[in-house]
């Protein structure tokens, strides 16, 4: 018996090794399932299934639509942190295939997705915004749908706000500019 | 019956006394630095995908902003990986019909989940949460390294209790100004502890270290 003790010793000692503590039987986040047949963990939404927020789903805000037409306005207040917001949103989303300017030329059309077209020719300009809206929401040709990568309808219309700077600005001329920061500018470029 | 061990003896019984001991403190060591090595924490060893997807090309070279993948991470705590979807943005015209693609296209076709493998698994007993450190100014590259470098993605740092201890103690040395977070190539300012020290106060972070902050 006495000779079986360090032998019984090592067996606890590398019992105490085991992970049970580091990995419990839970899931992680979009770990795999074998219980699930799909072999997810991360269940679908039921079909049918209505979300709180979508109780308001079919008004101006969350469709872009009014009285049956494209909202020529912005439904929500354009506010500078609301612009912010879209510029910092546009830059994540749209840049990649838009570019930073929106002229069609970002870093993944250059490598060969087929070029946008330039968001602040005249077409683009005289989109109304609801318009605008749907797109992202929806896709548009090759674009695939933004609805859920930008889930929040109010950052949906930041992008259509900025968006509108964005074609102010490419449109500007140094009259556009407040006298007293003309100089600014010139000392930039 | 003439003494059985010389004299000689007592001199190496208490020397074998000190190798005692030597080897005890050598098997504790040597458990330690494997423990501590990365064959145990991972950290710096690229894993095996289905599809050997490079961070160094979409971050890096197109420039891609990591929150156009992973969209989760300024509202949740998990960093969600991206849907099939989101992939098939660009590839549904790009690479198309690349063979490295087509545990996409399957993916696409069969409704099923890429089983990507896991780069940074924590123990399940602690609790972490991107948002409030994306929100409280710890860039991405801090803990996750220069991922815009990785072709194949890696666990940059070691993730011990004690390395994150080390920020939760002093957070003034690793805090960025907020609109820095995503900036894989951002480099702390010389004067680090001063303007870090400003962020901390303006962001009211504070030194979390209770047991309770992250095993809860």
């Amino acid at each position: 018996m006495i000779r079986l003790l360090p032998i019984l010793a090592a067996a606890m000692f590398l019992a105490s090794c085991r992970q049970d503590m580091h990995d419990q039987p839970r899931y992680k986040p979009l770990a795999a399932s074998t219980f699930f047949a799909d072999g997810r963990s991360a269940r679908p939404i039921p079909a049918h299934t209505v979300a709180e927020d979508q109780l308001n789903g079919d008004d101006t805000v969350h469709t872009g639509w009014k009285n049956g037409e494209f909202d020529d306005t912005i439904p929500v207040p354009v506010t500078l942190s609301l612009l912010q917001r879209g510029q910092d949103r546009f830059d994540i989303f749209c840049s990649p295939c838009h570019g930073r300017l929106g002229d069609g030329h970002g870093m993944v059309a250059e490598r060969g997705f087929h070029f946008p077209a330039d968001l602040a020719d005249d077409r683009s300009r005289r989109l109304p915004p609801g318009y605008i809206f749907q797109v992202i929401t929806n896709g548009y040709g090759g674009m695939g749908d933004y609805g859920d990568q930008i889930p929040d309808v109010n950052d949906r219309w930041a992008v259509v706000a900025y968006l509108r700077a964005l074609q102010l600005s490419r449109h500007a001329t140094m009259d556009d500019v407040p006298t007293a920061q003309r100089a600014q500018l010139g000392a930039a470029q | 019956m003439a003494q059985f061990f010389p004299r000689t003896a007592n001199s190496i019984a208490r020397f074998s006394l000190l190798g005692l001991v030597g080897a005890i403190a050598c098997i504790a060591g040597g458990s330690y630095l494997i423990v501590e090595s990365p064959y145990e924490t991972r950290q710096g060893v690229p894993r095996e995908q289905p599809i050997p997807f490079s961070h160094e090309h979409h971050a890096g070279d197109l420039g891609i902003d990591c929150r156009y993948c992973h969209t989760t991470v300024e509202d949740s705590s998990f960093a969600n990986i991206p849907a099939t979807k989101i992939c098939m943005n660009c590839h549904s015209q790009m690479w198309a019909v690349a063979p490295v693609l087509e545990p996409l296209r399957e993916s696409l076709r069969t409704g099923r989940s890429i089983a990507w493998t896991r780069v940074h698994d924590l123990p399940d007993f602690v609790y972490f949460n991107h948002s409030i450190h994306v929100h409280n100014g710890i860039g991405c590259s801090t803990c996750h390294g220069r991922v815009d470098k990785m072709p194949i993605t890696w666990q940059a740092e070691p993730l011990r209790m004690q390395w994150c201890l080390d920020c939760h103690r002093n957070p003034a040395r690793y805090v960025r100004p907020r609109d820095q977070v995503f900036n894989m190539a951002y480099q702390p300012p010389r004067n680090q502890d001063v303007v870090g020290a400003e962020l901390v106060k303006e962001y009211h972070i504070q030194s979390l270290t209770s047991c309770s902050t992250c095993h809860r």
